[in-house]
């Protein structure tokens, strides 16, 4: 039977697995945490229900390592975590990096370092969903704002796993988590789901780490006949370890020029007044929101403000926001966190734009008026 | 005149990944010959075997093996292979793994998967000792013995893996030596056979590396010593097993019985959240 789409009222974590579940996600591993909590909670519940699997791992280690396993057999499989439990992942992280394994991974970003406020949100997390495990890599990570984009996002994040053959990030914080918001879930009919391509040569021919032009390797799901081979070690087109540097030199530009030739095409961001914007902000998730509030008033007032919100943090849309920021003197960055994203920001733009960042070090969200009273303070 | 001679389990083999990275009198090969003798006898079909194993020179099993695999990370072989099973609850899955592998930085998943009676068949070899990273202090080194991180000898007692597993709950729980390959054989063909969680503990040899800093000159005489410190014991419990590097390591067949599987479980559970009567 088709779903149709129907509206519900529900939190930023339900959204999400609601999105999941359209995605065509049937197995899900995770450990509690808040404020993922919840994810796992409606997982647990709807996922046998539509004939999937939910299992609390031991850990974190051991949930993120089963969804990787629970992929490489061919199933859509998800984790949801925060704070001390992203940390623990992040070497799995690895792994479906090294080995092609698409999966999606929820962090709900909660205050920090380290045990911090558990059910409260922050921003800290944005460069450790880039660079928080070893060597080099590229990922995919969107951050959600809404409760409908949590579900929008949930179903691009799986669409771009399994289009890109790569563990996905999907952001989310301590705000979203709760927050309750009109969603429309959309019907099947409605959705654009992708599924991995499967390989068409017979199994003496086939190279499961073999490049195509757009650098995506088509990567047998066990069971499939294929006899493959997914190694966390340096491999070959084959999937063999051999020591050798031409071959690591394959292996890190194969897993990193995946993402970055195809950027493009991953690119999210939304942005509003900013064809003459004299100050641009950019902030993303729930600051991006309310920052966005606070530029359509100033709007009102004659200020020429612009607002900036990249939703796909990585790969981050460097050519928009170049674009959003040409006429803009001052570029900040609004984030509830000492500052992250003011790091890609920096990064992207000309030598000269003055860009800096607006702390708002409160785990609850500021109002516009909040944020405009920081501003004053820091003028 | 060229001669090509076969090897009889050719067929399940990854030729062009020979010769194996392993040490020559090294144990593991025994373990797999043993593995894949038994697969043939049973007559399983390679496309439904799935080997997972973590990283340490057991680990590189895989890599030799023409069947599905990952070689994963250190200590995670257990919960990738689960995530196999539960996805795909037709394959057959076996994980490969060192004693450091599965019983130290693996342990957690290892009880887990007991506990869960996880439809797994886990093979951990056991060298005393970590071979792959050059010879460091392993949780099942004997307090006799010495290695490079423990040259005045371990600082505490060794686990006895079998017990450890089997309080977890394990419903098939064996002890073989590289000196026993054909009871070795027979066990694994169980383990295959067995619903649930089978673990098969086999102690072997690594010459190179513990031969060499224990004084065995030759790897024939660790195999010795491994062989005269193997008994088999039948009928006792696994709590009445001995593993003590003078005395004895019992060898044998310590747990054997039906449960409902992991599997068995979640299916039970999708029956409930259906509102389908169990
Ligand atoms: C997280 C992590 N820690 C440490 C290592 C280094 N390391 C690789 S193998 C190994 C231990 C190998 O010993 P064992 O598991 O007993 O297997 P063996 O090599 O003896 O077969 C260690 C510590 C690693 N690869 N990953």
């Amino acid at each position: 039977m088709m779903e149709k789409g129907k509206v519900l009222y529900v939190t930023g974590n339900e959204a999400v697995v609601e999105g999941a579940i359209a995605a065509g996600c049937r197995f899900y591993a995770g450990y509690p945490i808040t404020p993922s909590s919840e994810i796992a909670e409606e997982m647990s519940k709807r996922l046998p229900a539509v004939g999937g699997m939910y299992v609390q791992g031991e850990d974190e280690l051991a949930s993120i390592n089963m969804i990787v396993g629970a992929s490489m057999a061919g199933a859509k499989a998800m984790t949801a975590t925060s704070g001390p439990g992203y940390s623990l992942m992040q070497e799995g992280i690895g792994l479906a990096v090294a080995t092609e394994t698409p999966v999606v991974i929820v962090d709900v970003m909660r205050a920090g370092p380290s045990t911090g406020i558990a059910s409260k949100a922050w921003q800290g997390d944005l460069m450790q969903a880039r660079f928080g495990s070893h060597s080099d890599y590229e990922i995919i990570a969107l951050y959600a704002s809404s409760v409908q984009e949590a579900f929008d996002l949930t179903v691009e994040a799986f669409n771009l796993a399994e289009t890109y053959m790569s563990p996905v990030v999907l952001l989310s914080d301590g705000v979203l988590a709760r927050m309750r918001e009109r969603l429309y879930v959309k019907g099947q009919d409605e959705l654009v789901i992708v599924n991995r391509k499967k390989p068409t040569e017979s199994p003496e021919n086939y190279l499961p780490y073999k490049r195509g032009d757009d650098y995506i390797p088509t990567i047998a799901n066990f069971g499939d006949g294929y006899a493959v081979l997914k190694d966390s070690l340096t491999h070959d087109e084959r999937g063999y370890y051999y020591e050798r540097p031409d071959i690591q030199a394959k292996f890190v530009l194969g897993v990193t020029e995946k993402i970055r030739r195809n950027a493009s095409k991953i690119y999210r961001w939304q942005e509003e007044y900013t064809e003459d914007a004299e100050v641009l902000f950019v902030a993303s998730g729930v600051m991006g929101r309310i920052a966005s509030v606070m530029v359509r008033e100033a709007r009102q007032e004659g200020k020429k403000w612009g607002v900036f919100r990249p939703i796909s943090i990585w790969p981050f849309p460097e050519d928009a926001l170049r674009r959003a920021a040409r006429n803009a003197s001052k570029v900040i960055t609004i984030e509830m966190s000492v500052g992250k994203l003011v790091y890609p920001v920096k990064w992207t733009l000309r030598d000269g734009q003055e860009v800096s960042v607006l702390p708002w070090l409160s785990y609850e969200a500021p109002s516009p008026d909040d944020l405009l009273n920081l501003l004053e303070v820091k003028a | 005149m060229e001669i090509t001679v076969q090897h009889p389990l050719e067929r399940y083999i990854r030729s062009e990944k020979m010769p194996t990275t392993w040490c020559p009198g090294c144990g593991i090969g025994t373990v797999v010959q043993s593995f894949l003798k038994a697969i043939d006898e049973l007559g399983l079909d390679p496309k439904d075997l799935v080997m997972i194993s973590g990283i340490g020179c057991t680990g590189r099993v895989p890599h030799y093996l023409k069947f599905d695999g990952a070689h994963v990370l250190h200590g995670r072989a257990i919960p990738v292979a689960l995530g196999v099973k539960l996805a795909n609850p037709k394959l057959k899955v076996v994980v490969w793994g060192g004693d450091g592998d599965i019983a130290s930085i693996g342990g957690n998943h290892l009880i887990h998967a007991a506990r869960r009676n996880a439809d797994l068949t886990v093979i951990m070899i056991n060298n005393f000792i970590y071979g792959l990273t050059g010879g460091q202090v392993a949780p099942t080194t004997p307090k006799e013995t010495v290695t490079y991180t423990s040259p005045y000898n371990p600082d505490s007692k060794p686990f006895d893996v079998i017990k450890l597993v089997a309080a977890a709950g394990a419903t098939y729980v064996a002890r073989w030596s590289t000196a026993y390959p054909v009871l070795l054989k027979e066990s694994i063909k169980k383990a295959l056979n067995h619903r649930g969680f089978s673990f098969i503990e086999v102690i072997s040899q690594c010459p190179e590396i513990f031969g060499r800093i224990n004084g065995f000159k030759e790897p024939y005489d660790l195999y010795l010593k491994i062989k005269k410190v193997g008994q088999i014991r039948r009928g006792i419990s696994p709590f009445e097993a001995k593993y003590d590097w003078n005395e004895e390591i019992s060898l044998g067949e310590f747990v054997n019985r039906e449960e409902p599987t992991y599997l068995e479980q979640l299916e039970e559970i999708k029956k409930k959240a259906r509102g389908e009567k169990a």
